[in-house]
Parts: structure tokens; sequence; C-alpha cells
């Protein structure tokens, strides 16, 4: 099977300037008949979801779906140069909007974590996964092996994640905060940094516990708990998950066939066009439903994984293999949290949960990495930018 | 560049390493999936059907409670209640104010209302009011466009036609309480009512018939998406009384001129209860719905006991309406000829003390039948002396006195006829002689109720036979079979039955009997009988000597308990009938006069129904009769 890598490789190999179409020749097909799939498969769901209709969610979300698609081809086509020189701006800018969102929920009274956008709700904190990694990408593109094992070359990359992970718990949204730490550790680990500095931080963070504890409110002190042991709180999130595993399991093998699941048309699954769409596509489409879905993303993070692998640039490699993890720890943390095997934490399932922002988060990240495989081929130097453009 | 090759190598094994923990925790999903889908589909199944699936219970329509005529003692009213659903509603307190208009409401009601639309979904149906009339019904009809969310059901409500004659009886029912749950969930139905006093208790299960279920689909929050499967429940079975309702509202008229007072009339032959009167008695129907307060503190606190049956649990010394079981005691023991004289000077001294007649100066010499016909009490001190504690106490309780009788029925008390045991075990003192001459004239410890003097009557009546008291005559419709409980021979011999009777007979009949006054002056309808006397009270040695042994002298809750025990006809007995007013006075004086009018009656009426006798079964007369 072509992965599309071949085609004309060699031949435009550091070759900078590309045209259009062969840009769109040296587009990776399987990542977009991938993504094709997925979408076509949310749509089906949230079809259910509404109870066998295209309102309130599925027809919407078709229409994000489109014009995300159409995001994801124009962010792919735009070089990867561009993308690197862009990438501090697109941190800050993020970053910004996450202190502009914190600013307005101590005025709303209460965790705001979106921006009223008139057509959708932005989450900047879903925005700010992918700027981390653009950000991080390039700082490491700029570092090299002997550098990284500096202390000091460190101090910049850790206030890039640390910065956005504080105002993302400020919210507070412990789900996110861990999973920007969990793609910037990734982003670390592969760039070369040595394990045991990877100890020292866990074991200071784990050192610090009890010393952040003091100064959080009872209100979120409470919320942690709750969030580490969900039968505190046996009506919100242990009910939620016990009713999901009940739609899970009674979906069997085979499941229960499309719009049939007792449990999700009954209400007694909670969220289901949103957090809990993976329970209910098991319910209906059972075991074999599940695995094919868990799959369909497994090939596409693979994808990611390799085409970050075969980029010539220190910055694509980063960005594909990190956006990649992104999308990997969506996927398994999602479905983790749904089989009640980790706590409640909100975070959607990329392309089949109802949703604008992840929907355009995943899209640009796909787009990012598809932009990584059509320019696989272009070496940009460590130090420099200026030769561009 | 090879820098970069170094950095570009060090990243693709650890890349690697990266994206085998993915693999690996993709895995887990996997293997977490094969658990809840395939190992446990089972169980999750059948857990995502009991989710899904309600099971709802049909409250079964309650049986009837008929008189042995067919009247209706305990029927079911169509209850209308309005129903409000939230939700229709829209804005609650609108609507209730608009149908403040047509049905006026109190202020807590309104209260109460909102506090069950606020605490509950707002599918729920919330009782806005129950027992609407018609009118009212049709008045929220005609104005349910301007009240939305409201809406009628009809449900039963028991009601009792004939509550005051009969409350005792029949018994109400009331709501179910917490200890009553016995995890029959039809109980658990919210309204849902149970027997509690009288038949409706004792028959409760037959009465009450079987749930009736609907299996309905719902969803997270309840609200029913569609009706599964529907079972119709079976309705409770009627239940058909020995009770002449006529007849007791006879007997309950009559004992209404009293104070307080208590009648029974049986059936001789069969043992059949045909009435069954406790005055004063109380309306049911106010406990259907829970008593209020104000109510259950005055019948509660009534000096008169109106919540008391005391034809059952009323339990009264029998006086002088004892001496018929002692005499055949004392025939039967063979210890008195009925022809033996014994003389009565008015008083009989034994041990210490004196022992006196009523009559002061005495009855002189008599033998049984004019001690009966004159009650003198002196013949009976000195016959129960020569029969002893536990042989009258043996007797009696063949008589149905002191025992707790198998009825059909709850709250009877067993009275009491004392032994020489009885006395060492709940004393702990031994039987002193005296007593039992006492107890010879039905004072000191003997204790019966109305009830057993019937069946003891009745017993006489009959010759000696065992008849059991019973309420029940039917349970189901009219080709159900009739309830006979057998009535064996007690053994004793007819010439010493006959002689009681004759005594009996003396009372009413004879030129010195105690009731003669009160005979029944209709031919054919004459009754034997046997006045009483109670005393309720010690008769000092002071009292007696300033002469104050008058009970209208006296205050009412001290004075004697009047009784009168009787038969009818005289000929071939088929009623027996047993009179007590509580603090009343003299037995022939007060009770007898009641007695006999109520005899009088129920021969006219003539309610028991015709014996079938295994000859007219073989002689095929019923084949004729058809």
């Amino acid at each position: 099977m072509s992965l599309g890598f071949e085609g004309a490789g060699g031949a435009l190999a550091n070759d900078q300037k590309l045209s259009l179409g062969d840009k769109l020749l040296r587009l990776n097909w399987l990542v977009a008949l991938l993504i094709c799939l997925l979408g076509a498969v949310g749509c089906a769901m949230l079809y259910s979801a509404g109870d066998g209709d295209w309102d309130p969610w599925a027809r919407r979300q078709l229409v994000r779906f489109a014009a995300g698609f159409v995001v994801m081809l124009i962010v792919a086509l735009i070089g990867i140069r561009v993308w690197m020189r862009l990438a501090y701006a697109i941190y800050f800018v993020s970053l910004a909007l996450l202190v502009a969102v914190e600013l307005m929920g101590q005025v709303g009274m209460g965790a705001q974590r979106w921006i009223n956008l008139g057509f959708m709700q932005l989450q900047p904190s879903e925005i700010m996964k992918v700027a981390t990694v653009l950000a991080l990408a390039r700082y490491f593109h700029g570092t090299s092996l002997e550098e990284i094992g500096r202390v000091t070359r460190l101090i910049v990359p850790l206030a890039l994640v640390l910065a956005p992970t504080v105002l993302v718990l400020q919210q507070p949204d412990l789900g996110t905060a861990l999973m920007l730490l969990m793609v910037a550790g990734a982003i670390f680990f592969v760039a070369g940094v040595r394990l045991w500095k990877f100890a020292i931080v866990i074991a200071g963070g784990l050192a610090a516990i009890p010393v952040a504890w003091q100064f959080l409110h009872g209100y979120q002190r409470e919320r942690i708990l709750t969030f580490l042991d969900p039968s505190r709180d046996p009506l919100g999130a242990g009910y939620h998950i016990t009713q999901s595993t009940i739609a899970l399991g009674s979906g069997g093998v085979f499941g229960r066939g499309f719009g049939q699941g007792t449990q999700s048309h009954l209400n007694f699954l909670p969220e289901r066009q949103t957090d809990f769409i993976f329970t209910m596509l098991a319910e209906e489409f059972g075991l074999i439903g599940g695995l094919t879905l868990i799959g369909l993303f497994g090939l596409l993070i693979a994808a990611g994984i390799i085409i970050g692998l075969r980029s010539y640039s220190q910055f694509g490699r980063l960005l594909a293999i990190g956006l990649a993890t992104n999308l990997f720890l969506y996927v398994f943390i999602n479905i983790a949290m749904v089989t009640g095997r980790i706590p409640v934490v909100g975070v959607p399932l990329p392309l089949i949960s109802y949703g604008g922002t992840a929907m355009l988060t995943v899209m640009v990240s796909i787009g990012l990495i598809l932009s990584v495989s059509i320019h696989r081929d272009q070496r940009i130097s460590r130090h420099t930018l200026d030769s561009e453009f | 560049m090879d820098r970069d090759t170094d950095r570009q190598r060090s990243l693709t094994r650890r890349t690697l390493v990266l994206g085998g923990l993915q693999v690996g925790l993709f895995g887990v999903l996997g293997a977490r999936l094969y658990e809840l889908q395939v190992t446990e589909a089972e169980r999750y199944a059948r857990l995502a059907e009991d989710n899904r699936i309600n099971v709802q219970l049909i409250a079964p329509s309650r049986g009837r409670i008929i008189d042995r005529f067919g009247q209706d003692l305990a029927v079911n009213d169509q209850d209308f209640r309005l129903l409000m659903v939230a939700e229709q509603a829209g804005d609650v307190e609108a609507v209730l104010d608009r149908l403040s208009a047509v049905l006026p409401l109190e202020d807590d009601e309104i209260e109460r209302v909102l506090r069950d639309v606020s605490g509950r979904r707002s599918f729920v149906p919330v009782t806005v009011r129950e027992n609407l009339s018609y009118r009212q019904v049709a008045e929220i009809e005609v104005n349910a466009p301007d009240l939305p969310g409201l809406s009628i059901d009809v449900g039963e409500l028991r009601r009792y036609p004939h509550a005051r004659l009969t409350t005792h009886v029949v018994g109400y029912v009331g709501a179910v309480s917490e200890e009553e749950l016995t995890g029959d969930p039809v109980l658990a139905l919210p309204g849902f009512r149970i027997g509690k006093s009288g038949v409706e208790r004792e028959h409760d299960l037959t009465l009450r018939g079987q749930a009736g279920a609907r299996q309905v689909e719902v969803n997270a929050i309840g609200r029913i998406i569609r009706e599964l499967s529907r079972e119709e429940g079976q309705p409770g079975e009627d239940v058909q009384l020995t009770l002449d309702l006529d007849l007791q509202r006879f007997v309950q008229e009559r004992l209404s001129t009293e104070i307080s007072a208590a009648a029974t009339v049986i059936d001789t032959e069969t043992g059949e209860i045909l009435a069954l009167a406790s005055h004063p008695g109380y309306d049911g129907n106010l406990f259907t719905n829970g008593i209020d307060h104000a109510n259950w503190q005055r019948l509660l606190n009534d000096p008169h006991t109106p919540l008391v049956n005391k034809a059952i649990a009323g339990q009264y010394a029998p006086g002088s309406t004892f001496k018929m079981v002692v005499a055949l005691a004392g025939l039967e023991d063979g210890v008195i000829d009925p022809d033996e004289q014994i003389f009565c000077p008015g008083h009989l001294d034994f041990g210490n003390h004196r022992f006196h007649c009523w009559r002061r100066g005495g009855h002189g010499s008599l033998a049984m039948i004019e001690s009966i016909a004159q009650s003198c009490d002196v013949y009976f001190y000195e016959l129960a002396r020569r029969i002893g504690m536990d042989r009258i106490s043996h007797f009696a309780n063949r008589f149905g006195l002191g025992i707790n009788l198998p009825l059909d029925m709850p709250g009877q008390r067993a009275g009491l006829v004392p032994t020489r045991a009885w006395k060492e075990a709940t004393r702990g003192e031994s039987w002193l002689q005296g007593e039992t001459l006492i107890a010879g004239i039905g004072q000191g410890y003997v204790l019966s109720t109305p009830l057993q003097l019937a069946v003891m009557t009745a017993r006489l009546a009959n010759g000696g036979r065992e008849v059991t008291p019973h309420l029940t005559l039917r349970v189901g419709g009219p080709d159900a079979p009739l309830i006979d409980p057998p009535a064996p021979s007690l053994g004793f011999a007819e010439e010493n039955m006959a002689v009681v009777r004759e005594a009996m007979i003396a009372v009413t009949s004879g030129p010195t009997g105690t009731a003669r006054r009160s005979q029944i002056d209709e031919p054919g309808f004459e009754m034997a009988g046997k006045t009483g006397t109670s005393q309720v009270r010690r008769i000092t040695v002071a009292e007696r000597a300033a002469g104050i042994t008058r009970n209208q002298d006296l205050p009412w809750a001290r004075r004697d308990h009047a009784l009168f025990v009787g038969y009818a006809p005289i000929t071939a007995p088929r009623y027996a009938c047993s009179v007590i007013v509580e603090h009343g006075g003299g037995g022939s004086a007060v009770a007898a006069p009641i007695a006999s009018d109520i005899l009088r009656e129920t021969q006219r009426r003539a309610p028991a129904r015709p014996l079938i006798q295994a000859s007219d079964l073989a002689e095929g007369v019923l084949g004729q009769d058809g």
C-alpha cells in the first residue's frame, strides 16, 4: 500500500519552491481519507444521537466538518517555514486569549472557558495545545543535542509549557492542564531530554503537591478530590460512568444496531453527543464498531508519527509527532474515561464528538501534519530563517 | 549535518518507544472493551433492561362486603381527583389562581401543591384535590381551556353506607403503615388502603385481590415512553356476611335508648351471627381518608368508649346468667338432684364470711327450676361449693366462656373463668373456697363477653351442640359454597339439658320468674331466658347497713351492669340473644325488655335460612322443590 511518501520524492528533494499542483500531488491522501471516514462516523453517530434526525447536531457537525476540511487543506498548503516563523506569534496570541478568558471568567463569576465568536464558541485552551506544540517544536529545532543536555537550555521550554498550564489550572480545567503537560513531556522526551531529568521533575512535582494544596480554595480541593474519586459524587460523575459501562457492556460483540441503543436513546447515557459519544457507538455497533474506530484513530496517529519521522527538518518531526501524540491523548483519555478506566475529565473524542473548537483544533493539527508531509523534503537550518520568503 | 543526524537518530529511537507506548495503551482500551462487551456482556445487557423497563402496578378493585340478603355494607365509590402536571400547566401559580375562581382553594392547599410541584419532576402528576363532587368535576371540565395541565382522574374510595350501624363489625380501611408493609408491592402504591379492623381486616387478602401490572419503557428521568405489556389484576372477592342489616339496624336503634350497651343475636342451629351491636357506634367513613385530630380525640376520650366493640371485646361479670352453666355442671357431675330443695334464709355463712342473697328476706326452700326462675343466690352458693371451681370452669369453657372462640373476626377478648391453677399462676395465692361461691353466681373473677353469652345460650337452646359463632356466610360470588362449621354434640345428658331449659322458660313464663313482665306477647314467639345483674363494686358492710344498695343513688360508672340472655321460640329454638346494658341497673328491669324486643323482631324477620337435614337430602326433598 502506498502511503504517498514515494511519489515525486527524491527529485524534488531540498527544493524549496513547490507549486500548488505539486503540493496537492504530495498531499497525504491516506490521512485525508481517514479524516473523511472519521468525520462520516461522527455525523452518523450524531444523527443517531438526535434520535434519527439531522437536527440538532448532525447537520451542523457536517457543515463544521466541511469548513474544517477546507481549513485543514489551507493549513496543509502553507509552507512549513511559514509555520515555523509564526510559531511563537501563534503561541503568544493563544496565551493572550487564555488570559482574556481568565479575566472574563472572573468577571462573569465562574469557570468560563470560551470566547463567543458568534458562529462558534472558541476555547483558547484547545488552541493552546496546538500552539504549545508549535512553540516547543520551534524551540527544540534550534537546539542541538548537546545543548539540550544543558539544564539552562530547558528553562525556556519549561516556561513555555508551565505558563499555559497554570492558566488552564486556574479555570480550573485539570484535564486540559494534564494533557498539556503530557504532550510537552512527549516532545521533551522525543527531542532528547535525558530521562533522569524527567525523574527529577516528576519527583519535584510530587513533592510540590502538598505545598500547592495549601494554596487551593476549598471548592478547588473538592473538585480535585472528586476528579480523583468519582464515587465521592455518586449522582454526578459516578452515575455517568456506571451508565456508560452498562451501555458499553449491553452492546456486546455486534451491538444493538444503529439507532437502537436503549441506554443512549432513553437518556440514561449522559452527554451522548459530546464526551460519551464513543459509548453510544460501542452500544450500537458493539465491540466490532469500537475496535474499528480505535483502529481508524490508530492508523491516523501512526500516519502522523511516520510523517514526522520522514521529515527532513527537526521542526517538522517534532511538530508532527507532537500533534499525533496530542491526538492520541484525546482518543485515549476519552475512551479510557467512558470505559471507566480513568476519572471523568471532560475530554471530547476528536472528529466524532459534537463541538466546534475540538473539530477546528483537530483539523488544524492534521493540516499541520499534512504540511509537514508536503514539505517533508525541506531542510531548515538550525539558526536561520531569514533566507525564506 | 552530522549533529542533525545524531539528533534524528535519537529522535527516531525515542519516537519508536513513544509509539510503542501508545500502541500498548490502545491495547489496554481494546482489552477493556473486550472485558465489557464479551466477558461481562450478559450482565450489562440485563442491567440495561432493568434500567429501561419499569413495572407499574395496577391497584385491584377491592371486593364488596354485603349482608346475608345482599345489602351493601362496604362498597367502592368513584373518587374524582384533580391532578396537575406542571410541565403542561406552564405557570403553575397562574393556573392555580384561575382554578380558585372555579374551585375555591385554601391557602395551605395552594402551598402544598406548589411544594409538591417543586419537589417532583415536572411531568409527574400532583394531586390538587381529592373527593370532588360531580358538580365540581363538571365546572372544571367546562373551564378546561383556561386550566392547562389540570386533569380529572378517577380512583376508588371505600364507602360504608351504613357505617353507624355496622362499623364495629365491618371495620374500615386505612392507609398502609410502615409495619404493615409485608413485601406485597401493591401495598406501596400511593393511596392504597388495607383493612384495619373488623371484617375488612379479617378478610383483607380476599377483599384485596391481585394487583395487575404493566411494563413500561421509561427513560432516565422516569418519563414513560411507551407501554410494553399490560396484565389486568384480579379484583378482590366479595365477602357476604351472616349479618342481617335490617335486624342489625333494629338492635342498634333499640340499644340507643341506653347510654352504653351491646347485644348479639345468633342462629342457635348454625352459629351464624345475625346481629352484633355495640352502642355507641361511630362512623368508619371518617377513617378511610385519615381521621382528623379533633374527631379522633373525641372518639378516644369518650367515656362510653365508642371505639370498642363491646359485643366481642367488652368483658363483664355474667352475674346470674352464669347459673345455667353451674346448674348443668351440678347435674352432670351428679352432686345435686333437680328436685332437691335447698333452704335460702337470705344468706349463707361460709368460713368467716356471710354470703348474701339478692333477696334480703330469703327465698325459703327451692328446687333447681325455681332457684333459676327466681335467681336465688344461696342455692348456687351451695351448688358451687359442692361442684368445686375447677369443674365449674371445665363446663363453662365447653359453653364458650372464658376461652377465645374460633371467631372469624379480629378483636375478641377471652373473658375469664378462673381455676385454682390460674390463681396460683397469676396471683401466686391459693384459691379460697369462698371465691368458688362467688363464682357460682357469676361474680368475682368471672368475666364474659356478650358474644360468649349468646353462644352459651345457643348451646343450651340447641340441646348441647357445639355451634361455632361466625360472621362469614360465604366468600366469592353467589355460587360460592356457604360456610357451615360442624356442630358436634357436647355430650351432655338430654334430661339434664331439658331441666335447664325448663328453668329458663320459668324465668320468662313462670309466675315467679324474674323476667315474666318481659315475655313476648305474640303467640308462638315466646322466649326463654335468664336475667343477670353484674356488680361493678363490692357492696360494703357499711353500705348494706345504711341501705345504700339502690343503683339510682350511685354515679353512672358505679352502677350495676344489666344483663339478659334468652332464646326463642320456646318450642323449637332458633335464635339466641344476649344483651348487656353497661351500668344499666337490674337485668330484669333494663336488659330483659330489650332482649324481648330484639327476639320478637328477629322472629318476625325470620332471617335464618332453612336447614337442610341429611334425611331431606336422602328423600330428595330438594329435587321435588326444583
